[in-house]
């Protein structure tokens, strides 16, 4: 046989890489779990801060006298306008920075835990291509999946906190398309964070060689 | 058949260097073998004696300072990353010392592995791992995550795992070295009636006596260099020692 007729192994489908995928990211839920929590806090933290001042601005146009009283107890500059507060978008993106340093760092100790596992995939024919697109997808779903949970969070505590300080105006007063376009801020940063978080590990997880399947000693 | 067709592989001169800081290490100084199709053979050394570095050339795991691999009459220094990848999906099984399980995996999704990377649909793949597994005397633990069995119930499963897509080689790493004395016998058998039943190649890097005493051919590296080979029946295998020399 001659090289020219050896084949290229071809490269297997993104639904078959998330088929084979979702097998570890099932029996690996605790300690996703782990991963995720990180994403949940941040988000969660991102969702609370935009939904309250979603609601706080909403009860200051509604401009009513006992209302303002109780924005004025709860710490609130009605006079203000609706510049962004500045300190709190510095905290927002510290503690997205956070999230992400914390995911990529989550996935690199993962790359190193599975160097055995990586090494055996290729000796089973596995392409650069299939170990990026594992690694990818379980950040991926991990971060999607940790990004629901921190807007559901987020949302509930903002609501919970505003009704415990501003009683029945909250119903009267929610301002439901502000929050949901929050809500959307929250699940693309959320999203596109995991993924970016997902870039290096894959790629480092990737340049693994066939041969440290046999070097790493369990 | 020509004499030529009967050897699935050569190795030319095959030499590796590893350079440590400034220091070099001839870990191979040359070592040119032929191995016949359907051989059963055993690379024997000891820790060091770059026995575990030839076999991992020879599985096209690692690429040679200089020298050549050939399989099949093809030279897989010349093979790109695909299709050095195709020729260990298709032409060669690899069985591990610890077996290298995907431990998230059950039973019978490790084994459908191999042909998921062939390109077969997931459900096809996991058809036929369970009748390989089955073959292999694990037809009951499909769905058996690699914790949930034994050593030996393991190694069947990477045995099963390496020889799913049919390949012509099996490359087999200390495949008792985790294994008790009853446990590896059976491993044993079991690779020896797969190399009968399938007609494969199986190449051994092994300390096992009890491997030894299965082999068609015996490969004794040391310092980096084939010291000896020998055919079934130009040595002899006693408690302690082949052919009057004491096992490392």
């Amino acid at each position: 046989m001659s090289n020219a007729v050896i084949p290229e192994q071809r490269q297997v489908s993104w639904a078959v890489s998330f088929q084979v995928s979702w097998a570890g990211i099932r029996r690996r839920f605790f300690r996703s779990l782990i991963t995720m929590s990180g994403v949940v806090l941040a988000i969660a933290f991102l969702t609370y801060m935009q939904v309250m001042n979603d609601v706080v601005r909403a009860l200051v146009r509604a401009d009513d006298a006992v209302l303002n009283v109780l924005l004025q107890q709860a710490g609130v500059d009605i006079y203000a306008g609706d510049a962004p507060d500045r300190m709190m978008v510095l905290l927002i993106v510290l503690s997205l920075l956070a999230c992400l340093v914390g995911i990529i760092n989550s996935m690199l100790m993962s790359v190193t835990e599975r160097i055995k596992e990586i090494g055996t995939l290729k000796c089973l024919g596995a392409l650069d291509g299939f170990i990026v697109r594992s690694y990818f997808i379980e950040s991926s779903v991990q971060g999607v999946a940790g990004t629901v949970l921190g807007c559901v969070i987020g949302l509930a505590v903002a609501i919970g906190v505003a009704t415990t300080n501003y009683h029945g105006y909250i119903a009267a007063n929610l301002p439901v398309f502000s929050i949901l376009r929050s809500l959307t801020t929250s699940l693309t940063t959320g999203t596109l964070l995991s993924v970016m978080a997902a870039i290096l590990p894959a790629y480092i997880a990737a340049r693994k060689q066939p041969v440290d399947a046999m070097r790493v000693e369990e | 058949m020509k004499p030529a067709d009967d050897i699935i592989i050569t190795t030319r001169d095959v030499t590796k260097v590893y350079q440590l800081g400034a220091e070099q290490v001839h870990a191979l100084r040359g070592i040119s073998l032929e191995v016949r199709r359907g051989e059963y053979l055993s690379i024997l050394g000891p820790s060091g004696s770059g026995k575990s570095t030839f076999f991992n050339m020879v599985g096209g795991l690692d690429r040679p300072s200089a020298g050549s691999v050939s399989v099949d009459g093809c030279n897989l220094q010349e093979l790109n990353q695909k299709q050095l990848a195709w020729i260990r999906c298709h032409k060669m099984g690899y069985i591990f010392q610890s077996f290298n399980l995907i431990q998230t995996m059950t039973a019978v999704e490790n084994v459908a592995l191999p042909r998921i990377f062939a390109g077969e649909s997931p459900a096809k793949a996991r058809a036929a791992a369970a009748e390989i597994l089955d073959l292999v005397g694990l037809g009951h633990r499909l769905t058996h995550l690699p914790a949930q069995v034994s050593g030996g119930q393991q190694q069947r499963i990477a045995i099963a795992r390496a020889l799913v897509n049919r390949p012509g080689i099996i490359l087999a790493d200390e495949p008792t070295g985790n294994l008790d004395l009853h446990t590896g016998e059976e491993i044993i058998q079991l690779l020896a009636d797969m190399k009968k039943q399938l007609g494969i190649t199986v190449i051994t890097a092994t300390h096992d006596m009890k491997m030894l005493s299965a082999s068609d051919t015996v490969v004794w590296i040391k310092d980096g260099r084939a010291d000896r080979v020998a055919r079934k029946g130009e040595f002899e295998v006693a408690i302690g020692t082949i052919d009057g020399k004491t096992l490392a």
